[in-house]
């Protein structure tokens, strides 16, 4: 399946660009897994993603948890707990 | 019921954005206005800007969806939501809050609870450029508890004053 990643404030900073559109390989199934395959592509991911608990996720630009399913996603961000306000 | 809810590089007019919220709708008779401003120091040290980058799209409609929240919580007769983005300088206005209703208690319970999930869930990210270089700010534990107690179920509407 394939997918448009887009990265916020750090972990776009870490991975070097701000979004891209990947072929995910089947068998992954949850955003923890995609989080994990991702920290798989190189040294720029694997810092990105060095501590996955505390990196947020939405799917189609809602806010989801790492157990959510990436099935029939059309964009899945990824960025760190938000300071806005 | 008039709701606004704006992203915007540019300043806005706390006492225009007060005023057009009450020109629509005379029944209010008590207007909270809630503006986050940028200060000139963090941890002791001097900030010489703030940038906030924002997911576009995003952004928006998660505001709009806690102002539809917020109107369905509290009898409010009008809202407005400005949030900057980009870079900021100290002094400079960050956010706009305005909750107008018939009495004070719903405006002000509204007024917070709408910054407490614009702190914590509205995909908005500071980083702060010091003497020393640029770096992003922590999100706080303090913001996350405030924003839970907001989360309580609760039945009809509450604070109608």
């Amino acid at each position: 399946m394939s997918v448009k990643l887009r990265y916020f404030a750090w972990v776009r900073e870490r991975i070097g660009k701000p979004e891209e559109i990947v072929e995910v390989p089947p068998g992954i199934a949850t955003v923890a897994d995609l989080m994990a395959w991702l920290a798989s592509r190189g040294e720029e991911y694997a810092h990105a993603f060095t501590n996955a608990k505390v990196i947020r996720a939405a799917i189609d630009q809602r806010h989801v948890q790492s157990d959510a399913a990436i099935k029939g996603a059309g964009e899945i961000a990824f960025f760190p707990p938000m300071t806005g306000g | 019921m008039k709701a606004t809810v704006r992203l915007q590089r540019e300043p806005f007019d706390v006492a225009v954005e007060a005023a057009e919220l009450t020109r629509a709708n005379k029944d209010i008779g008590a207007l909270v206005t809630f503006t986050g401003i940028c200060r000139s120091t963090e941890n002791d040290q001097p900030i010489a800007a703030l940038t906030l980058e924002h997911y576009p799209g995003m952004a928006e409609s998660e505001i709009e969806r806690h102002v539809a929240e917020a109107i369905e919580r509290w009898p409010l007769l009008g809202v407005t939501v400005i949030h900057r983005y980009g870079r900021i300088m100290p002094g400079e206005d960050i956010v706009l809050v305005v909750t107008g209703s018939s009495h004070r208690q719903a405006a002000f319970a509204a007024a917070e609870f709408l910054m407490d999930y614009l702190k914590t869930r509205a995909p908005f990210w500071k980083q702060v450029e010091k003497a020393g270089g640029k770096s992003w700010v922590d999100a706080k534990a303090i913001d996350e508890t405030a924003t839970e107690r907001w989360s309580t179920p609760r039945r009809g509407r509450e604070a109608a004053g």
